[in-house]
């Protein structure tokens, strides 16, 4: 299948890595990725943060990028949210795309860790989408699930949310935190990488705490020491 | 359009929300206090409401019945005004707060007391009433005892339905044990401070002559008023007194009796997370050798038309105050109600304040900002408001500082054309790379930035450029 890539901008410039792991997964997978050049921004920051205009401007231009793309995939259930609200491109976040689309759910992975999962809020109450991701994490091989405490609870990230309300946000990520760092694990997984920035900037001043890493990095890899 | 009513009334924030929250923040105790109120009301909800199978479908019904109730707001008015008439009660309208305010305060002169007994009433609160009330020198007493508590502590309430769900037991004893006459028991066990509360609301109850009230519902079709209350103070408050002044949002109308029975089995299992309230009570006019002989209704606007008129906004007005959204909120959750600075806190006071004002009184231009915009409000609400549309859409309507107006223009100008994209995404990169050295220690992660970041590194490291962004990694290997 042909499978047209949206990055976001936040993993085009910070995150590359997730956009990697997205490609290197669907290929390995049989799969032909395109990424259309002209993507940047879906406009979701633009529009939560109360401005229209330039957000308007954005969800066009994205729309304009994937012009002709049947199918297109994002590895941020946030900006697939932000999307499918206000343009018409068929997308899907990463794990709707394996588990619907493309009915797979053992993607032959190897990740020989324990790991605890977030499901984020965008994926969690917008996307609706499950136990998807969990389906998946559960296939790696070698892989450890451990169950995170109170996970439909929300990071405290929010956007610009974290900036305009920074003592609230920080309250609600030194509890993500420490329900993280409680399960033991060796990394806390989520489906969109500005939540995991946020957490694991939190994380990163924690002894003892599991390391951020996107799901679609897991499900990438084939061995130990396949993620940063 | 008429100017926004209310500037200075409890509904307008004196604080801006972050500063408020902050403070309210370092109280430890409240916190805690909180948390474990909030996690219990949330999880009685949750299974009470998982075993009603049609849920969802009694949440289509409500949401249908109170948007067709917002669309004919002028006609139900009169509808409820002829049926209440017709049943021997006295409808009057009010305008606005000062309106309302002035019109209670001249009825309950007209009885000649300088006390009323009150049931917990939000459209009260919301207009000050019994400020308005001691201004005039009679004293309103409520009855609801959270709301007693409050009272006897000159605070505000800070939960739509638990207004004293910031106080702990302790705190409770020390305050009657202060303000409460003839208190004199020394445990704090919840049943002996009920009791007590019990004991001074009866003497005050059997001596009252004119009780206040709200309404949880109004029908058009009969003119009835219906609350709902779980501690018998209400029932007391609307049989006992020979005069019974209600105040009524023109939004708690629905337009006949037999939708009440959705709201019915929605409301508890929201709000208290119980199968059934234990009172209901339907009021319709006046009946000769039962209850009050005198019914004044006042039908409060105070912004609520404005509100019907907004595509978006107005569907804050299907609210049934169950204050599910409340206790759901991990932003209320971590500071409280007085944080927002309005009788209505928590995610529909931050979408219900602004309106009923107008964004530009005090600081309630910051409520809309008060939530990451988790949904979890959304999933709860009885009447599915979709809150967090309403937050953004206040937000794109409201006020914004210049500066973020620029950099959000920049940003969207150089995100929509390839190649300033990808120069502004080298000129990252190159930027980044000093500091990715420096922070190599930390994994690479800033943990220290100046000023706007500062509010980022306070409380997390901060990610930098990738050394090769995706598009680079992409054309060095898949464009050859
Ligand atoms: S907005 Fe919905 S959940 Fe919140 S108090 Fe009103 S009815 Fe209840």
């Amino acid at each position: 299948m042909r499978i047209a890539l949206f990055v976001t901008c936040l993993n085009d410039a910070f995150f590359p890595r997730v956009g990697i792991a997205t490609v290197t997964l669907l290929e390995r997978l049989g799969h032909t990725v395109t990424f259309p050049a002209g993507q940047s921004c879906c406009g979701q920051l633009h529009a939560n943060t109360g401005h229209r205009a330039p957000a308007r401007d954005l969800e066009r231009h994205t729309e304009a990028a994937f012009a002709g793309h049947d199918v297109v995939v994002s590895p941020s259930g946030s900006c697939v949210a932000h999307l499918r609200a206000h343009t018409r491109l068929p997308v899907h976040e990463l794990s709707e795309l394996l588990v619907d689309v493309l009915r797979v759910t053992d993607v032959g992975a190897r990740f020989p860790y324990r790991v605890t999962y977030h499901p984020t809020c965008h994926g969690l109450r917008m996307l609706r989408l499950g136990d998807r991701p969990l389906r998946l994490l559960a296939a790696v091989r070698d892989l450890e699930l451990l169950p995170l405490p109170e996970p439909e609870q929300c990071c405290g990230f929010g956007g610009t949310f974290a900036l305009k309300n920074a003592a609230v946000s920080g309250a609600m990520l030194a509890d993500k935190c420490a329900h993280a760092v409680a399960t033991g694990a060796d990394y806390l997984a989520a489906a969109d990488s500005s939540c995991l920035a946020h957490i694991g900037g939190g994380l990163a001043r924690r002894p003892d705490a599991p390391r951020p890493v996107h799901y679609a990095e897991i499900l990438a890899a084939t061995g130990p020491g396949a993620t940063g | 359009m008429t100017p926004p009513p209310g500037r200075h009334l409890p509904i307008v924030a004196a604080t801006p929300f972050p500063r408020a929250a902050a403070g309210a923040l370092r109280d430890t105790q409240l916190r805690a206090t909180l948390g474990r109120a909030t996690r219990t009301i949330r999880d009685k909800r949750a299974a009470v409401v998982a075993e009603v199978p049609d849920w969802e479908r009694l949440r289509e019904r409500a949401a249908r019945v109170k948007e067709d109730v917002i669309d004919r707001l002028p006609e139900l008015v009169d509808q409820f005004a002829r049926a209440a008439t017709a049943a021997g009660a006295s409808v009057h309208h009010a305008a606005d707060a000062a309106a309302a305010n002035a019109l209670v305060t001249e009825l309950v002169r007209a009885r000649g007391v300088d006390r009323v007994v009150k049931v917990k009433s939000m459209a009260t609160q919301e207009i000050g009433l019994n400020e308005a009330l001691a201004a005039a020198g009679v004293t309103a007493v409520e009855t609801d005892l959270a709301e007693l508590i409050v009272q006897l502590a000159d605070d505000t309430p800070s939960h739509i339905l638990v207004p004293a769900i910031h106080y702990h037991r302790g705190q409770i004893r020390e305050l009657f044990a202060r303000r409460m006459p003839g208190f004199s028991a020394d445990s704090d066990d919840p049943a002996v401070l009920a009791g007590a509360a019990r004991e001074y609301l009866r003497r005050t109850f059997l001596s009252a002559r004119v009780a206040v009230c709200g309404a949880n519902f109004a029908v058009a079709e009969t003119g009835s008023l219906v609350v709902v209350e779980s501690e018998g103070n209400g029932r007391m408050c609307l049989t006992l007194p020979d005069t019974l002044i209600a105040v009524v949002g023109v939004e708690k109308l629905l337009p006949r009796f037999t939708d009440l029975g959705d709201f019915l089995r929605l409301l508890p299992r929201s709000s208290t997370g119980e199968r059934m309230n234990p009172y209901t009570s339907i009021v319709t006019g006046v009946t000769p050798g039962d209850g009050p002989r005198r019914l004044h209704v006042v039908l409060l606007d105070n912004g609520r038309r404005r509100i019907a008129a907004d595509p978006v906004g107005r569907a804050a007005l299907r609210c049934i105050r169950c204050s599910a959204c409340l206790n759901v909120c991990p932003v209320y959750e971590r500071v409280g109600g007085h944080a927002y600075g309005s009788v209505y806190p928590g995610p529909i006071g931050a979408i219900l304040s602004p309106q009923l004002t107008g964004q530009d009184a005090g600081h309630n231009a910051t409520l809309p900002y008060a939530s990451t915009l988790c949904g979890a409000c959304y999933d709860v609400c009885p009447v599915k408001i979709d809150i967090p549309a309403i937050l953004v859409h206040l937000r794109q309507t409201g006020p914004k500082p210049a500066a973020e107006r620029a950099a959000m223009a920049w940003l969207a100008w150089t995100m929509r054309d390839r190649r300033r994209w990808r120069a502004a995404l080298r000129t990252a990169r190159s930027g980044g790379r000093p500091l990715r050295v420096l922070t190599r220690r930390h994994g690479g992660r800033l943990r220290r930035a100046p000023w706007p970041l500062s509010a980022w590194t306070a409380h997390r490291d901060a990610p930098l450029p990738a050394g090769e962004s995706f598009r680079d990694w992409w054309r060095r290997t898949h464009d050859r």
